[in-house]
């Protein structure tokens, strides 16, 4: 209990950073801090998935893709900072977010006994999925239409961030090229971490089916991994015209949706499996879903194309 | 008070915080960093609603907390259009501001 207490107190220290620190940049490092730090939370939550999922996705990547926007728009930060709202206003401001908190701190309190739950039901069925680890088996069997539809709305944000280029870029390499010394720190790390990386993230996959871990976190790491060669300027990223990039890209959200409406004809509903080859299927499922998300993941880091296609 | 209901209170003040700053703050990306901090008092809040939950050996209720997962990585990809967004309007008027008055 003291733990949680000192946690909390943390948590809450370094959030109150990100909303209040001047810099912009000092922000974004408290906000990186504060992922780092609520997935600790969610260990003693006891969800070590979920603590996973945001130390690598919510702390880990959102914070680079901050920190990278932070920088670039260090020189803008100062004329907006003199659009601050009055003093009259900001404290009206606080007056209705203390009024939400309080709502919220009361539900808290107020939550029904005993609490509702539907542990039991997945106990009792996980065994036709030969899953052993219940997030896992939730994400794909249970509710497997939520997480079909989740890929396919990071598909449409990276089509979103795309479109955003001119049009005389389109199809051409996302951000710039990193052009870095190949005798440097940075590379020689990024050619040790990178093997070591692409291990782990493959194995924070494969275990999910029996302990925590899953596609999304294994993807996330796989998703760092190339982000990080191409900081190291090992790697290029690829024009987003590439045919094998879009299809990569692709190939996890279709083989998901086949399968999906084979379910049809093999067990009778849409994304049913068969329980005598259940875990087969969602193995077919997450291979291909896990290369998905990871270059979206990467993908949606590095920004929309930034050079021309060159022919 | 056990651990998780201190947690809920947590993820309770964050939201207010949350709201607060992306309110208050002029600057865009200041508020998708404020968004963040309330969609974290969001999950958070589920968290608990899962810690409460556990029942037939399991240490929590898997279904929000499958539902928590999905959620992170939808709220990284609208972060990183709202992110591409700010890039590409600063590049177009030079300024990284929602102010619409000139």
């Amino acid at each position: 209990m003291a733990f949680d207490v000192v946690l909390a107190v943390l948590v809450l220290g370094v959030s109150i950073w990100t909303v209040t620190a001047r810099d912009t940049f000092a922000a974004v490092v408290g906000f990186v801090a504060f992922g780092l730090l609520v997935a600790l939370v969610w260990v003693r939550l006891a969800a070590p998935d979920v603590a996973l999922t945001e130390a690598a996705l919510g702390s880990g990547l959102t914070g680079g893709l901050l920190l990278g926007a932070s920088t670039r728009l260090a020189h803008a930060e100062p004329t907006a900072a003199g659009e601050q709202p009055g003093a009259i206003l900001r404290l009206a401001v606080a007056a209705i977010c203390t009024v939400v908190s309080a709502g919220l701190a009361a539900l808290v309190l107020l939550l029904p006994e005993p609490a509702p739950t539907l542990a039991p039901q997945v106990a009792e069925n996980i065994a036709a999925t030969g899953l052993r680890n219940p997030v896992t088996a939730v994400l794909m069997a249970f509710r497997a239409i939520d997480t079909l539809l989740e890929v396919i709305v990071l598909l449409l944000a990276l089509l979103g961030m795309w479109s955003l280029a001119p049009d005389r870029l389109w199809g051409g390499s996302p951000g710039q090229r990193h052009h870095v010394d190949l005798d440097s720190a940075l590379s020689f790390a990024a050619q040790l971490l990178v093997p070591v990386g692409i291990l782990v993230g493959i194995h924070i996959f494969w275990v999910g089916s029996v302990g925590p871990g899953g596609e999304f976190q294994g993807a996330t790491i796989l998703a760092a991994m190339w982000i990080l060669t191409r900081m190291a300027g090992l790697v290029d990223m690829p024009p987003v015209s590439r045919r094998w990039l879009r299809l990569v890209l692709v190939a996890g959200p279709a083989v998901f949706f086949a399968i999906g409406l084979a379910g049809f004809a093999i067990a009778g509903a849409f994304l049913a499996y068969p329980a005598s080859y259940a875990k087969l299927l969602i193995l077919a499922i997450e291979i291909p879903v896990t290369l998905s998300i990871a270059a979206t993941l990467a993908l949606l880091v590095a920004g929309p194309p930034e050079r021309a296609l060159q022919r | 008070m056990s651990a998780s209901i201190l947690y809920g209170l947590c993820s309770a003040v964050l939201v207010g915080l949350g709201l607060f700053g992306l309110i208050t703050h002029p600057q865009p990306l200041r508020k998708i960093l404020a968004f963040n901090l309330i969609g974290s008092g969001v999950f958070l809040l589920f968290g608990v609603v899962a810690r409460r939950g556990a029942a037939a050996g399991f240490g929590g209720d898997p279904v929000p907390q499958a539902l928590v997962i999905t959620g992170l990585v939808v709220a990284f990809a609208s972060t990183a259009l709202a992110v591409a967004l700010l890039l590409r309007l600063f590049q177009e008027i030079g300024r990284a501001t929602l102010r619409s008055d000139d």
